[in-house]
């Protein structure tokens, strides 16, 4: 074996993110490495480059035990790293980057003239002819990719760990890179794929390993591993134990509400139609990765949509920002709430009242009284867990301020609200009442579309799912054909499902 | 009261540096009436604090979206010369004072396009006008200093008004205003969501994109206010000179304030009160009677004592000193 991992454990404050993980890599072989998001990839990753100091265990390297304290070290040791996000400097010279940090050098100078010829004839071995003396940025993200693969390939030349290479690139251009992946290959470096895309991993890679909740689940070739039994390995559940939706016969109730059609962006989402009735629940289901946000986004205006049309019974819907969308009586509860969810500085009572009062517009202030009320009702109602309505949002815990920027879509009464990953980084208890809320909510005539990780979770919620796999809805599943089981066929083989 | 508490380092500080003055200035606090108008040391610092609490004021703002505005200076020098040129044509007062404040106006709407449209940095967006405003000014002017005689124009640098000057009436109606208007409408909400997180306030619906804008035509048009005071009191025009270097000292009186440069939470009436902590610094050190070659350093070493003293580790450190002085000492082998 050229590297052997052996029991590997890292740990964080409250999660044990590897778990006495092995992991073999031969020379000469593409090893995918698989898991759902919190599986523990990128943290062996990041323990394996010297990004993270691991708890336990031991990795050989050519038979020699080694311990990586920083990225640099790893790269002298053998290990080299290239991102989803190409980590080179865009405005310097392709050379430049090539030879960054050990230029040739004449009189003391760098020597440009022999720092081109040497990035010419690194890049020669990949197939690559191209004007080295250009900016790196001018050229396609695929050349940069490869580019990235030289640099790391030149630096450390063992083992060559790729983090989803081909996250933004087209079909034609994953064909570039993986070519040169197979050339190194052949060459003998041991190379580790993550990717999302199951079918680049079943193309590609000779081995795949499954992690889950940190621990390594199986390692199997990949010749003798199908589609169904892989995801089945990744989400943890064999398709016998199937459970029936609660209420199928409720399915064909709902009146229309909303249509959209032929919606999608190049780039995000193929163009898909979608009804949703009133008081209905859709869920959309797919791997990370797949196009789930993305259908959302562009139901939210953010960014609009480049096809399409939305409408509902009384004419055509302007969607084109997200102003527009809750003017049409939308909401979006989104999936990373730091970021695009919470107002960190600002009090919880000022999250909750914020879409309102944009709403209403600045020159009619909600009365200090009137937000008051409207903080303790919502506090109360949805069990936030806090001193008062005057803390700022960002000292609550992770399903309280989910809580609070629920409420602030609440407070504004859509009658289509969108939540994504509601349910994501939340402990046990607040995740159940979540979930009863969302009952309530219909109950009340609200119609939501929910995207979720956790399959039981849409079971448990939706009326209706649509499954999205590789930017496309694949398939729709209503009624009593809303199983764990169906949902996971249509994720692994959209044809048997549909 | 938490306005009080909000104010109460600068109060403090500003409390402080006028006993500071007055120890080597005795004369400093007195006040006396002539001829139906109050003067003394404090009725010129308020009049002349006037140009930098007028920036400090639409500065606040801008801060407060976690941008910045480096060419308020320059709009001065702008407004001050159309101004001058408008009076000098014989428009009149009311269509000079329109045009200097629609230039400020406009030129806020350039910066706010540049920064919220097209997505420059606030510093680099307003980089541009900074160092080419200098010469649209000489362009109006034709390179010289323009001058003018207008009894109703100077009344704006030089008036009285209920025994006050008119500059210093002009701030606190302008200061105080513009914080009413943040506070009992929603603008101050939306701007402070926009400054903490400008992605998820505009997923929330509020209209960051037009907020920004409004905020940089609002510190552009008290930069024209600024530039008719100053045109105004030397009745005339300096392209070169007006409103020099004040955008340092207005991101200043903003940062005594309290405010943060990262944005979110502000308050327009601390940066007020900064302003004249380094109005009185300055007419402090002149009153003082140091060789003018000393002022900028002493000012700078002032101004270095309040930041470090108002700052919250400074803050902390002393509540720990205190509870720790304060409280009982636990006897020794008292806990295990």
């Amino acid at each position: 074996m050229l590297l052997s991992i052996r029991s590997l454990t890292k740990t964080f404050p409250g999660t044990r993110a590897l778990d006495a993980v092995d992991f073999d890599l031969a020379a000469g072989e593409v090893h995918a490495l698989l898991g759902e998001n919190g599986a523990g990839k990128s943290t062996l990753i990041k323990c394996l480059t010297g990004a993270y100091l691991r708890d336990g265990g031991t990795i050989t390297l050519d038979a020699a035990p080694i311990d990586p304290k920083s990225t640099v070290e790893a790269q002298d040791l053998g290990i080299g790293t290239v991102y989803q996000e190409v980590n080179l400097l865009p405005n310097l010279t392709v050379a430049q980057n090539l030879i960054f940090g050990r230029e040739p050098r004449r009189f003391g100078l760098i020597d440009n003239r022999a720092m081109r010829a040497e990035a010419r004839a690194m890049l020669a071995q990949y197939g690559l002819d191209i004007d080295v003396s250009r900016d790196l940025g001018s050229y396609s993200v695929a050349i940069q990719q490869i580019i990235a693969i030289a640099r790391a390939v030149a630096l450390s030349g063992k083992v060559l760990i790729l983090d989803e290479p081909t996250a933004s690139l087209d079909a034609r251009e994953v064909q570039m890179v993986f070519e040169v992946v197979r050339g190194l290959r052949a060459r003998g470096l041991g190379i580790i794929f993550v990717s999302h895309f199951l079918d680049q991993v079943f193309e590609l890679s000779d081995r795949i390993t499954v992690l889950r909740n940190g621990r390594k689940i199986t390692t199997e070739r990949t010749a003798d591993l199908d589609r169904m039994a892989l995801i089945e390995h990744m989400l943890g559940r064999a398709l016998e134990d199937e459970i029936l939706h609660p209420a199928p016969e409720a399915a064909a109730e709902h009146a229309p509400l909303l249509e959209f059609q032929g919606f999608g962006r190049n780039g995000m989402i193929a163009p898909f139609d979608l009804k949703i009735g009133a008081g209905e629940v859709v869920g959309l289901a797919g791997l990370l990765g797949a196009g789930r946000t993305e259908s959302a986004q562009l139901m939210f205006g953010t960014p609009p949509a480049q096809d399409g049309t939305a409408r509902d019974g009384s004419g055509p819907l302007d969607l084109h920002s997200p102003r527009a969308a809750i003017a049409a009586g939308f909401g979006f509860v989104p999936e990373d709430r730091k970021t695009d969810g919470i107002i960190a500085d600002l009090s919880i009572r000022e999250n909750i009242i914020l879409g309102l009062q944009a709403r209403q517009g600045w020159a009619r202030p909600i009365p200090r009284a009137e937000q008051n009320r409207l903080a303790d009702d919502f506090i109360r109602r949805l069990d936030i867990r806090t001193s008062g309505r005057e803390k700022p949002i960002g000292e609550l815990s992770g399903g309280n301020q989910q809580k609070a920027v629920l409420a602030r879509w609440l407070a504004m009464n859509p009658r289509f609200l969108i939540l994504d990953e509601p349910t994501r980084g939340i402990d046990v208890g607040a995740h159940a009442e979540i979930l009863r809320l969302i009952h309530d909510l219909t109950d009340a005539g609200m119609s939501l579309l929910v995207i979720s990780s956790e399959i039981d979770e849409l079971v448990a919620v939706a009326d209706r799912v649509i499954v999205v796999r590789d930017r496309r809805h694949v398939a729709e599943l209503t009624g009593p054909r809303v199983t764990a089981d169906a949902i996971m066929r249509a994720i692994a083989t959209p044809e048997e499902a549909a | 009261m938490p306005l009080l508490k909000r104010l109460a380092p600068q109060l403090i500080a500003l409390a402080a540096l006028a006993l500071l003055v007055t120890l080597v200035f005795p004369g400093f606090l007195n006040i006396s009436v002539n001829d139906g108008r109050l003067v003394g040391p404090v009725i010129d610092v308020l009049k002349r604090v006037a140009p930098v609490a007028l920036l400090a004021t639409g500065m606040t703002l801008v801060i407060a979206t976690r941008g910045i505005d480096l060419s308020v200076g320059t709009i001065m020098a702008i407004c001050g010369a159309f101004a001058a040129w408008a009076i000098a044509g014989g428009w009149g007062l009311v269509p000079a004072l329109l045009l200097a404040l629609g230039a400020g106006a406009l030129a806020g709407l350039w910066n706010g396009a540049l920064v919220a449209v097209v997505g420059i940095q606030p510093f680099v967006a307003t980089l541009i006008l900074m160092t080419m405003g200098r010469g649209i000014a000489q362009l109006i002017t034709e390179g010289r200093i323009l001058t003018f005689t207008n009894p109703g124009f100077a009344f704006f640098g030089s008036g009285t008004f209920l025994g006050l000057p008119f500059p210093a009436w002009l701030w606190l109606a302008t200061g105080i205003g513009a914080a009413l208007l943040m506070r009992r409408t929603a603008l101050g909400l939306l701007i402070e969501a926009i400054g903490i997180n400008r992605r998820a306030s505009a997923l929330a619906g509020v209209n960051a994109t037009v907020l920004l804008i409004a905020v940089y035509i609002a510190s552009g048009l008290c930069a024209a206010l600024a530039g008719i005071v100053v045109t105004a009191d030397i009745r005339g025009a300096d392209a070169n000179n007006a409103g020099l270097w004040l955008e340092l000292d207005a991101i200043l009186a903003v940062v005594i304030g309290g405010n943060s440069l990262l944005g979110g939470r502000f308050s327009i009436l601390a940066s007020l009160l900064g302003a004249l902590i380094i109005q009185t610094i300055d007419t402090g050190i002149l009153l003082a009677g140091f060789p003018s070659e000393y002022n900028l350093v002493i000012k700078a070493g002032l101004v270095l004592v309040i930041l470090i003293l108002q700052s919250p580790r400074i803050a902390a450190e002393w509540r720990v000193w205190r509870d720790t002085r304060t409280a009982p000492q636990p006897a020794a082998g008292a806990r295990p």
